[in-house]
């Protein structure tokens, strides 16, 4: 994709950021931004204030596991503005020695339960979280479930009334 | 009395002389009255789990119309007789169903609704998260199948727990 065909939100955090971006595409018409893991916090602050990105609605965030590769995890923000009826995805890439990113509570209150089911489902630490606990899994529930590797024949105890 | 009278009771002709047909009197074991009083008010815990929940309502609202039999929803387990388990219950339920059926008084009943609680249903191979049939954390009574059942299904499930209870023995020495 040349340079002139990219959209404004990219273009914009392309001039901003520079290096922190590590690469865009617009595949399907879907404006994705592959962006550097310590700069995820301020790129979404970024994309929230800024008067031509205005992105107020955090929809969605989840994780991905892709196993075997390197690096072997992925967040996802889905952000939308209510504003300019506008949509974009932040992707990030995390190691698998070190799954920790920062958390983008401090930007929408609202990301607060996508990011502990991150958390729950793929065992992503959200650095600053402030309850960053189990959210679907119950509490003795051992592993993280949509990691590929947890064997999906597993079985756990049911844990009992604690009283 | 204007309800028929309960299964095996005897009902002896007027007396020559009695007030009229309204005065009958009715004889029979003390079993038979007391099955009689707990399977004509089965109060069940209005608890649904997953999609069962909905074919449960629509059993209760006015189509079906369980209070036909006597079967009221009550919101707590403290002042219910039957807990119908509508649905998928996952490990992180289970600890709450069983609390909620230790909480219910005696005499109490279990009646597992749907595949899902039946088994696990769709969940019971490569599930994480779901309990293989509620029977693994409580007594069933009985088993309606169905994914979910129609409420003519439920319905015959109750009918099917109120004759469990008619044989009931609660005085009479067991044999």
């Amino acid at each position: 994709m040349s340079e002139e065909s990219k959209s404004p939100v990219l273009r914009k955090l392309l001039d901003t950021f520079g290096d922190a971006v590590v690469s865009t595409h617009s595949d399907f018409g879907d404006d994705t931004a592959l962006v550097r893991r310590e700069k995820v916090v301020e790129v979404c602050a970024f994309l929230r204030d800024d008067p031509d990105c205005l992105f107020d609605f955090a929809m969605d965030l989840t994780g991905v596991d892709y196993l075997g590769e390197t690096p072997r995890f992925e967040v996802v923000y889905h952000l939308y503005s209510l504003e300019k009826k506008h949509r974009v995805r932040i992707k990030v890439r995390l190691h698998e020695d070190d799954p920790t990113i920062d958390s983008a509570v401090s930007v929408w209150p609202g990301i607060d339960w996508y990011e502990r089911e991150a958390f729950d489902m793929y065992g992503i630490v959200f650095r600053g979280h402030p309850n960053l606990k189990r959210i679907l899994m119950y509490e003795g529930f051992v592993g993280h479930p949509l990691r590929k590797d947890y064997p999906k024949t597993k079985r756990q105890p049911t844990v009992g009334p604690k009283d | 009395m204007s309800r028929e009278p309960a299964k095996g009771a005897v009902v002896p002709p007027p007396a020559p002389g009695s007030p009229g047909p309204e005065a009958h009197v009715m004889v029979g074991s003390a079993d038979m009255f007391v099955n009689w009083s707990r399977k004509s008010s089965l109060w069940y815990l209005l608890f649904a789990t997953a999609c069962c929940g909905i074919e449960l309502m629509q059993t209760g609202a006015s189509r079906y119309d369980l209070d036909r039999f006597g079967a009221v929803f009550r919101a707590s387990p403290r002042q219910s007789d039957l807990m119908i388990v509508a649905g998928t219950v996952t490990h992180k339920m289970a600890e709450r169903l069983k609390r909620l059926y230790d909480q219910m008084p005696d005499p109490k009943f279990v009646i597992s609704m749907g595949s899902c609680a039946n088994t696990g249903g769709p969940f019971y191979k490569d599930s994480y998260c779901v309990v293989k049939g509620v029977d693994l954390l409580v007594p069933v009574d009985v088993y309606v199948p169905g994914c979910p059942p129609r409420p003519e299904a439920l319905i015959d499930g109750i009918l099917q727990l109120q004759k469990i209870i008619e044989k009931t023995r609660n005085f009479a020495k067991k044999v």
